[in-house]
């Protein structure tokens, strides 16, 4: 297919695990999303084309996709910032399980939330004051720069450990865990702390980085789970883990 | 052995393993350089009994840390279970340990 100045040659993925590539001729605009460009498709070329997306404003996690072999927001990607020579090749996400098109199943990746006891556990009861916490305490520092996250999967797809293992509870989870060590009203870090030492948990990372350098909101999840490491290895010096 | 204690072996090791390997080095490009012969080195070296700790520990060191290294490796690449990448663990260890000191003690006692 050619292209010109006014069309970008976009491939899609159609299918599930098994598929084709799709190819389409999509009208070039000034100021384009690649959440756009698939939104155009569906519209005025395949009413079939299966993607997730909701808010469009880089809030919700829910719209990314692989472009160009990078896992990316699509509703916060300039095609121009990835279209190479008016041509792009749009996936799914790796490390998931392909349902229909650009869409994954989740399923695994929140799971792992869970079993990362990504869920604050309160120390007090709801009738106990509401505790004084210092915002430029270390604990608190480290907590917030690792809070943002969007669920967005775009680390867990950027990972190869999670390729190489996929029972690994990944950076997405890991970095939610680190968060609540941090959090000076959560109870069960003790437990928490022992899950992220598990099999399944932060020793595998390689620090490749491959989920920092990718996060759209501007995470380090390789610094979050090197806090957990230390942290593990100082329990573990205790005979605690 | 849980990952966890796995993990703190091998810093463990890795912290014993830096000096060592340096001194190791420095040992090398000594004897390369003032041209000793196989000879000249046995002479210096045995009935040392600092070489003996020095490259006992070494030895130790570089098989904990070898063989949870390869461990981690064999585990990513084969997909092995938990039980096989043990034994392949201890194996390994077990190997180097007698290996090496076997070979430290042909030279320093």
């Amino acid at each position: 297919m050619t292209t010109s100045e006014s069309t970008l040659a976009v491939k899609i993925w159609k299918g599930g695990a098994e598929g084709r590539l799709a190819e389409y001729a999509v009208p070039a605009r000034a100021n384009q999303t690649v959440l756009d460009v698939v939104t155009w498709i569906q519209r005025h070329r395949d009413p079939s084309l299966a993607y997730r997306f909701a808010c469009r404003v880089g809030m919700c996690g829910s719209c990314a996709m692989t472009v160009n072999g990078r896992p990316r927001w699509t509703c916060r990607t300039h095609v121009s910032k990835v279209a190479k020579a008016g041509r792009m090749t749009i996936e799914p996400l790796r490390n998931l399980p392909v349902i229909k098109d650009l869409a994954c199943d989740m399923t695994a990746f929140f799971e792992k939330w869970q079993a990362a006891k990504g869920r604050f556990e309160g120390r007090e009861t709801r009738s106990a004051p509401i505790p004084q916490i210092d915002p430029a305490s270390p604990g608190r520092l480290a907590a917030s720069a690792a809070i943002e996250c969007i669920n967005c999967a775009v680390c867990y797809a950027a990972c190869d450990v999670v390729a190489w293992k996929p029972d690994y509870l990944g950076p997405a989870a890991l970095n939610r865990a680190w968060t609540l060590q941090n959090d000076e009203r959560d109870g069960a870090q003790k437990t928490r702390l022992s899950t992220v030492a598990g099999d399944a948990g932060c020793h595998n990372c390689h620090s490749q980085q491959g989920c920092s350098a990718h996060c759209p909101v501007g995470l380090n999840p390789t610094a979050s789970i090197a806090g957990l490491k230390r942290q593990v290895f100082k329990a573990a010096l205790r005979g605690e883990v | 052995m849980t990952s966890a204690r796995l993990y703190l072996l091998q810093r463990l090791s890795a912290m014993v393993l830096a000096p060592l390997v340096l001194l190791h080095l420095v040992v090398i490009v000594y004897a390369v350089q003032d041209g000793l012969s196989a000879s000249e080195i046995l002479s210096r070296t045995r009935g040392n009994l600092a070489w003996t700790a020095i490259y006992g520990v070494f030895v130790l060191a570089a098989a904990v840390h070898g063989a949870i290294g390869l461990r981690s490796i064999a585990g990513e690449v084969l997909g092995w279970t938990k039980g096989r990448l043990d034994a392949l663990m201890y194996g390994i260890a077990l190997l180097l340990i007698v290996l090496g000191w076997r070979a430290v003690a042909a030279v320093t006692l």
